[in-house]
């Protein structure tokens, strides 16, 4: 076994691991380590060679890979140390790291902190159970653009999509550009999962019809694909019998939601939360277990990378507070509720107080469309803050920094957050 | 191709596989071919993956009796071949006390067939042995010898140490004809002919049509379909045995097993077609197995369901039993038909029985001196301890580089399923083998990295890698390829 020990080590090297990284190191932590699984830092923005990154955090707009590269070579700057094709295994409540690649063999990390930036895996077709036969050609909208971006191959002609979340839409535009006909975008809900600007840009630019409430009830074909069932869906998202029709297709691509991937964190005892699907945590991004940090899409599934980077920040920073045991306790720790038409609201809890901080940030999501709308926070029955939004959109994160001044003032244990207006 | 062979097996199945180890152990110059890219990829790929204890099958039957002598098989040959098996035991599982009386009759005819140490457990201990279940049940037939095991690995550890043994495996070669000639047959293939004195048919739900190629015409097999939901692993430790409900005439009912793998697999439904090829599953059948499997574990919902599959079982309806005979019309030709449940439980005795068949067909066989039993051991490196984890990747360093992370596969026991004998040389063969792209994420994150294997080890072009065999292509052309056409033209 080869033992080795940091100050922090980072699981991940995508956006949010290589951001919070950074930051713990510009905040003053020493020893800090990213370890990364693939062959090149970057994550998933290594395939993203569409622009649109960094309009928020660079205010210039970038490419996936060149906005990666910025990071990247700020990492590189700094002298933190990065491990490449490199797995980890296990994270141990006692913050050891089990780890391997192939020059090292198995390693043992002690690490006085840990932020785990795992990011996120895609919905399959097994977890929606689309029945039908199993042939080639269903693949997730994630491996497709790894198969095109990456290694420059087709693999579909005559393209369905199912789903019309950011990834989605992108594929579809993609797949245009390299050759291939897209038939159309099917969106299970009555609005689509995907930024607007992205409804724009992939699919009215290119004539690619986005038909809501339907969803795919059958897949046929033995070998490849060769069509689809296409049913409308009621309210209930239940599929109306009689209103099936058939496309031919060679490819379904799948972007049907993305799930953090916690596994490991489950297995070190880290709390999640069901409605996220990532760790429960306080406003500085710390998990369950003390030392033990989270950001990026492990956390919960972001639509702008810009705000993994911001949130990573604070997670890194956290870390280095962590680390020169600059972090006190609460008296008491307020709980933060999603209230109405929110699905979920990240941290979860304010649990510490930190010297000169003068805001918490607050990410969270609407359930539905709205318009004219306020995300109101209750102390009790009181209204201690609000704040007005002209557009709810579910595929749009809300964020909401919410004054320290604020929070000194709560005097219940428990703080509800909900948006009120007109519900599109 | 133009061969000769003393025996031609026709079907890659576990019967199949597992007759021509059993051969491969007697001076006898053996081919089988498989119509399909990889051995066991029809029925024998589908099932419960379960080598029942034997109180189902009828007493009276060939199946009774070759399903407690196959099971009993088991762990020599789990020993010899090292393929996934436990012994977990199976629980038939009444919720009302009138079905008592039908556990005792089921318990009888086990003891008929020889199956040991049945017993039934009631009230409290039923919930110390599975404290899951339905709360309404009240008594159970416990079969300890119940035994489960990883289907396709059990196929591809018998073609493959058949294989080792000095049996030709053909894949991708289906027989189209048969033409008896007076002490031989000629079979022609999509890829030409074999001729061999004696024929076994083991085609598994095509065992009628190859008949029917000799002039057999009185074997019809009905595809019954069975449709599985695979649940993830954490829920796998949910149970410790394998949970039948009472039967009703048609079928076993729907059986939550955990798996050899760790995952819960609850089905099958059973529904008698017409098509071969259809192994589509259904809303409604889904919608099925899992409220007939909530009735055992009520706990179970679609939550951490990963996958489903559809198996079809090969059915004579005629009796309802195997045939496995020396045709009475044609000579030197061996039928082996109507292999559903308890096939895979029966096959290593269906083996033998075949084995004595063509002895008394061939006037006694004789013994291959040089027959190893034994199957080169598989490196699991999930299973293995971290000190021997660390020292195997000292020793071949393409063991430290995860390709499946949800199943915890190394780039090194990929390239070995593709370089062994009757090696994987599609991305699904590679999954059967060592369960890459078999987890949560389905193949979302490690699909591209195996096909990349899969060509530089099979020296192929990207764009001929198969999903699994055939025309099931993954990447059609370069990107932008025909645009290019377009604007050259």
């Amino acid at each position: 076994m080869n033992r080795q020990s940091y100050d922090l080590v980072v699981v991940g090297g995508g956006p949010a691991g290589l951001a919070a990284a950074q930051e713990a190191y510009d905040q003053g932590v020493e020893e800090v380590l990213i370890i990364e699984r693939d062959f090149e830092l970057g994550g998933i923005l290594q395939q993203c060679i569409h622009n649109g990154f960094g309009l928020h955090h660079f205010k210039e707009e970038l490419t996936g890979p060149e906005y990666a590269q910025r990071f990247i070579e700020s990492v590189g700057s700094r002298g933190i140390d990065v491990k490449l094709n490199t797995m980890v295994l296990e994270v141990s409540p006692d913050k050891k790291i089990y780890a391997i690649n192939s020059e090292e063999g198995m390693l043992e990390i002690e690490a006085g902190a840990i932020i785990l930036a795992m990011g996120c895996r895609e919905r399959t077709r097994g977890a929606i159970a689309i029945p039908g036969s199993r042939p080639a050609g269903v693949i997730t909208a994630g491996a497709a653009q790894r198969y095109i971006n990456m290694e420059g191959y087709l693999p579909g002609k005559k393209v369905v999509i199912l789903g019309s979340g950011d990834i989605g839409l992108i594929m579809a535009r993609r797949m245009h550009l390299e050759g291939a006909e897209v038939e159309a975008v099917l969106e299970l809900m009555p609005f689509s999962g995907g930024l607007t600007r992205n409804i724009v840009q992939c699919l009215d630019d290119f004539d690619i019809p986005l038909r809501l409430s339907q969803t795919v009830t059958e897949i046929h074909g033995q070998e490849r694909l060769e069509a689809i069932t296409v049913s409308q869906v009621d309210e209930n998202l239940k599929p109306i019998a009689g209103t099936e029709y058939k496309i031919e297709c060679d490819t379904l691509l799948l972007s049907v939601g993305l799930i953090p991937e916690n596994e490991i964190s489950d297995e070190a005892g880290i709390r999640l939360n069901p409605r996220t699907g990532g760790p429960i945590v306080n406003e500085g991004r710390e998990t369950n277990i003390e030392g033990v940090f989270a950001c990026g899409n492990v956390l919960h599934v972001h639509d702008l990378v810009d705000y993994v980077t911001e949130e990573s920040k604070i997670a890194g920073k956290t870390a280095s507070e962590y680390l020169n045991n600059k972090i006190e306790k609460r008296e008491d720790e307020i709980e933060l509720i999603a209230g109405d038409n929110l699905s979920y609201i990240v941290p979860q809890k304010i649990t510490t107080k930190v010297k000169g901080r003068k805001r918490v940030d607050l990410y969270m999501r609407g359930k539905r469309p709205m318009k004219n709308a306020k995300v109101i926070i209750l102390d009790g029955d009181k209204e201690i803050f609000t704040k007005k939004e002209r557009f709810i959109k579910p595929a749009e994160m809300i964020s909401l920094a919410l004054p320290e001044k604020v929070i000194d003032k709560v005097t219940s244990k428990k703080v509800e957050v909900k948006i009120v207006g007109e519900v599109e | 191709m133009n061969k000769e062979a003393d025996l031609l097996i026709i079907g890659g199945g576990v019967v199949g596989t597992a007759i021509a180890r059993e051969l491969a152990k007697y001076k006898l110059d053996i081919t089988l071919i498989e119509k399909k890219s990889d051995v066991g990829s029809g029925v024998s790929k589908a099932n419960t993956g379960l080598i029942h204890a034997g109180f189902n099958a009828e007493a009276s039957k060939i199946k009774g009796r070759l399903n407690v002598e196959g099971n009993k098989m088991y762990d020599q040959l789990k020993e010899e071949l090292k393929f996934p098996f436990e012994r977990r035991g199976a629980l038939v599982v009444a919720q009302d006390e009138d079905d008592i009386p039908r556990l005792e009759s089921i318990l009888e005819n086990g003891k008929k067939n020889g199956v040991p140490d049945l017993e039934i457990i009631k009230g409290e201990k039923l919930f110390e042995l599975e404290a899951d279940l339905n709360p309404d049940s009240v008594a159970a037939l416990y079969a300890p010898t119940a035994a489960i095991v990883c289907p396709y690995e059990l196929t591809v550890a018998l073609a493959e140490n058949a294989a080792v043994n000095g049996v030709e495996v053909l894949l991708n070669t289906a027989a189209k004809s048969i033409e008896v000639k007076k002490d031989h047959k000629v079979v022609y293939t999509n890829r030409g002919q074999i001729k061999a004195k004696v024929v076994i048919n083991a085609a598994g739900l095509y065992a009628d049509e190859v008949a029917k190629m000799v002039g057999i015409d009185d074997i019809d097999i009905t595809p019954r379909k069975g449709e599985y939901h695979v649940y993830d692993k954490k829920l796998g430790s949910q149970i410790n045995h394998t949970i039948f409900p009472v039967p009703t005439g048609v079928s076993k009912g729907i059986v939550v097993t955990p798996t050899v793998d760790g995952n819960l697999l609850v089905g099958p439904n059973a529904q008698e077609i017409d098509d071969k090829t259809d192994i589509s599953t259904t809303s409604q059948g889904l919608e099925n197995i899992l409220q007939g499997a909530k009735k055992t574990l009520p706990k179970l919902s679609r939550r951490g369901v990963i996958n489903q599959f559809t198996g079809l079982r090969p059915a004579y309806k005629e009796t309802g039993d195997f045939i496995i005979e020396a045709s009475d019309k044609v000579d030197g030709f061996i039928n082996v038909a109507g292999i559903q449940s308890p096939g895979l439980s029966s096959a290593p005795a269906i083996a033998k029985m075949v084995r004595e068949i063509l002895a008394e067909i061939l006037g006694g066989l004789e013994a291959n001196k040089d027959f190893n039993p034994y199957r080169q051991e598989v490196v699991r490196f999930r299973e293995l301890s971290v000190q021997e984890q660390a020292k195997l990747i000292k020793e071949d360093p393409r063991y430290g580089e995860v390709i499946c992370r949800c199943e915890m596969v190394t780039k090194g026991e990929i390239i070995d399923s593709i370089n062994r004998p009757v090696g994987a040389n599609s991305v699904r063969a590679v999954r059967r083998r060592t369960r890459a792209g078999m987890g949560r994420c389905q193949g979302g994150f490690c699909g591209p990295r195996v096909v990349d294997i899969l060509v530089k080890e099979l020296g192929i072009d990207h764009t001929e890698v198969t999903e699994d065999g055939g025309d099931s292509r993954i990447l059609l052309e370069r990107a932008k390829e025909s645009l290019l056409k377009e604007v050259s033209e």
